[in-house]
């Protein structure tokens, strides 16, 4: 017996031919698009998950979801991949989602909602890096970090002397827009410098100290800086608009480590440019990753790659939630960073 | 006091020279090429010099002016002035404390984030296209980690304060134990170094400090260890420094201050773990004026005969 099978499977030695049979008794999760660092994340967990990785075949995607997925029950996914009602209606055993981000604005939760589908995140894992990416960003603008920096490794600093002076923090009225987990960061740290904290969100918090602003207006007109760190949906798209930049002034800086959509970037662009805002940093863009090109020849803008949530520190903690997430779900216990749970 | 003489050591401030211009008769020592004749010449008119932290009064300078009352800086560091000189002559001496303190920690914990978070890095990513074609790299996380700070006077405590809101334990290596802070001490730098990973150099410059950041507390530091400057560029064995990062022996460094500025090592221009800065941790417009008013402030009240402002003990 053995002869033969050796014979009818040349290429595989049989403890592949083992492992793979014992791979097949795992429980399945669909990945359509790698999140990043799914490699590390796959190797670390390949003793507890299969997955159906739909971007390795050559088939279509709805001819790999019809022949691979049909018994599939749970979907690994990043921000990268939109979860559309049309994507669901093809793989109709899904049960649970679970996305690396911490943002939802790629998935279609009311579709879930109707069918029932459980969704996890990344919970709070990312929050301290956004904020302290958030506060950096800040810290850069008004100190001009990065424009010095560059200065020197032009060989300015010889050439011309001084750079030119940058603004003090201490005092500064900071709105955050979206007092969630990443701006209740936010605020614990820049209170450290001395700035003053105010907030927009969608209804006031009793137990926050900081003065609250019932509209995005009205904290950019008390705001000498807006730390964008609320998520993005139908309500937040374009919030900040030009009404709110103008509210904000010249002198005002906006920091946005949340959703490029948030803001109307064609306009906060023609504000950078024609000087009627004093900076920005920028982890986020409407079209990522394609940034509006004016914004490169601007000195009081930071320009950054969506970085703001990956540090290696997170990374390793994101896989680790992602999978206990999964074993969560596959032994039928209660997901640890449930968006919506119908287990 | 249009009469008195006063000497501005280098160019600091525009709004510094105006100011003292309308009040003394105001030398400034750069526009002249033949510095000992300048100095023959006008050493009985001399009352005060104002200096920075490039330039200030050394022995030499001092013996040059027998009418010399008062070196006024416009710094907070006093390393540029010969204080022992000074205290034999009863030369009075005045800094900036305090104005500053805010500014420069706030440009420490800037430093460090741009460093670990490789700001600089991620914007010349995006402006070259870089994004297009891929994601950045996976960078270090700074809330929590160990901040080892060195010399806990006003800067230093400042810096402290801004690390613990980002729930950084701290801890610090100063001449002294100080009895009243909740931070540990470390009673050397190699110490401090072994059991930290960002450090920050944040005392005065004096011969004892000189090269405080040398081969042994680099290696302590470590391939994981991050380095922030923002005292003085001689603190820090600077072709020590450069060596280390270039192997890659040190994990990274945000440097506001070098040993010859405005020269900075050419090596460090290609790393991406580095963050070069051109002397700005008081560089804020506020902070600048506010310095500058304590410079006049405290000379028109020498020379009025009234307390000194700020007065280096």
């Amino acid at each position: 017996m053995l002869a033969s099978a050796s014979s009818l499977l040349p290429a595989l030695s049989l403890g592949k031919y083992m492992a793979q049979a014992q791979q097949e008794k795992l429980p399945q999760v669909l990945v359509i698009r790698p999140p990043a660092g799914f490699k590390t994340f796959e190797e670390r967990f390949s003793k507890k998950f299969q997955f159906v990785k739909a971007w390795e075949s050559s088939l279509s995607i709805d001819l790999f979801l019809s022949n691979h997925a049909l018994h599939v029950t749970a979907l690994l996914c990043s921000a990268g991949t939109r979860v559309t009602s049309d994507l669901l209606r093809k793989v109709p055993s899904i049960r649970l989602i679970v996305t690396t981000s911490a943002g939802l604005n790629h998935i279609d939760l009311t579709e879930c909602r109707c069918r029932g589908i459980s969704v996890a995140d990344a919970g709070d894992v990312f929050s301290e890096d956004v904020a302290d990416t958030a506060v950096g960003l800040f810290i850069d603008v008004l100190r001009k970090i990065i424009s010095s920096d560059r200065y020197v490794r032009r060989g300015l600093w010889t050439v011309n002397g001084e750079y030119s002076l940058g603004s003090k923090l201490q005092g500064k009225r900071v709105g955050i827009v979206g007092y969630g987990s990443i701006g209740s960061e936010v605020a614990k740290r820049l209170e450290a410098f001395s700035c003053i904290i105010l907030y927009n969100s969608r209804k006031k918090k009793p137990y926050v100290p900081y003065p609250f602003f019932p509209t995005v207006s009205e904290l950019a007109t008390n705001s000498d800086a807006l730390i964008i760190c609320c998520a993005l949906n139908d309500q937040t798209h374009h919030m900040v608009n030009d009404e709110v930049m103008s509210a904000l002034g010249r002198e005002g800086v906006i920091v946005n480590v949340a959703r490029g959509g948030i803001i109307d970037e064609k306009e906060m662009v023609r504000f950078l440019r024609e000087g009627e805002l004093k900076g920005a940093g920028l982890d986020v863009f409407e079209n990522e990753p394609s940034v509006p090109k004016e914004l490169f020849q601007l000195d009081n803008v930071v320009l950054s790659p969506h970085a703001a949530a990956f540090s290696e520190e997170s990374f390793l903690g994101l896989c680790e939630l992602m999978a206990a997430n999964l074993e969560a779900f596959f032994s039928g216990k209660p997901l640890l960073t449930p968006v919506m749970d119908f287990i | 006091m249009e009469a008195i003489g006063l000497l501005m050591a280098c160019p600091m401030s525009s709004y510094l020279e105006e100011e003292l211009d309308k009040r003394f008769n105001l030398f400034r020592f750069w526009n002249f090429p033949q510095k000992q004749e300048f100095l023959k010449e006008n050493r009985n008119i001399i009352r005060a010099v104002v200096g920075n932290a490039g330039a200030g009064a050394d022995a030499e300078l001092i013996d040059s002016l027998p009418k010399l009352e008062i070196v006024a800086n416009y710094s907070v560091g006093l390393d540029k002035v010969d204080l022992v000189k000074c205290k034999e002559k009863g030369i009075k001496v005045t800094n900036t404390p305090d104005v500053l303190t805010d500014d420069v920690a706030d440009l420490a914990i800037g430093l460090i984030i741009a460093t670990l978070r490789r700001i600089c890095a991620c914007d010349r990513y995006v402006r070259s296209g870089a994004w297009k074609k891929g994601d950045f790299k996976l960078t270090t996380k700074f809330t929590g980690k160990s901040v080892g700070i060195i010399g806990l006077g006003r800067i230093g405590s400042a810096i402290a304060k801004r690390a613990e809101a980002f729930n950084c334990p701290i801890s610090y290596y100063s001449r002294t134990e100080k009895r009243d802070t909740k931070y540990k001490y470390y009673p050397t730098v190699v110490d401090l170094a072994s059991n930290c990973q960002i450090l920050v150099v944040a005392c005065p410059l004096t011969e004892e400090t000189r090269h405080i950041i040398n081969r042994q507390v680099i290696d302590s530091l470590g391939p994981k260890g991050v380095l922030i400057n923002i005292g003085r560029g001689p603190h820090v064995d600077e072709p020590e420094l450069v060596s280390a990062l270039v192997d890659g022996r040190l994990g990274g460094a945000g440097l506001d201050v070098f040993e010859n500025e405005p020269e900075v090592p050419k090596e460090l221009f290609s790393l991406d773990n580095v963050v070069l800065l051109p002397h700005v941790g008081s560089g804020t417009v506020e902070t600048r004026k506010a310095m500058a008013d304590l410079v006049i402030g405290n000379l028109e009240a020498h020379f009025m005969n009234k307390p000194l402002l700020t007065p280096v003990v």
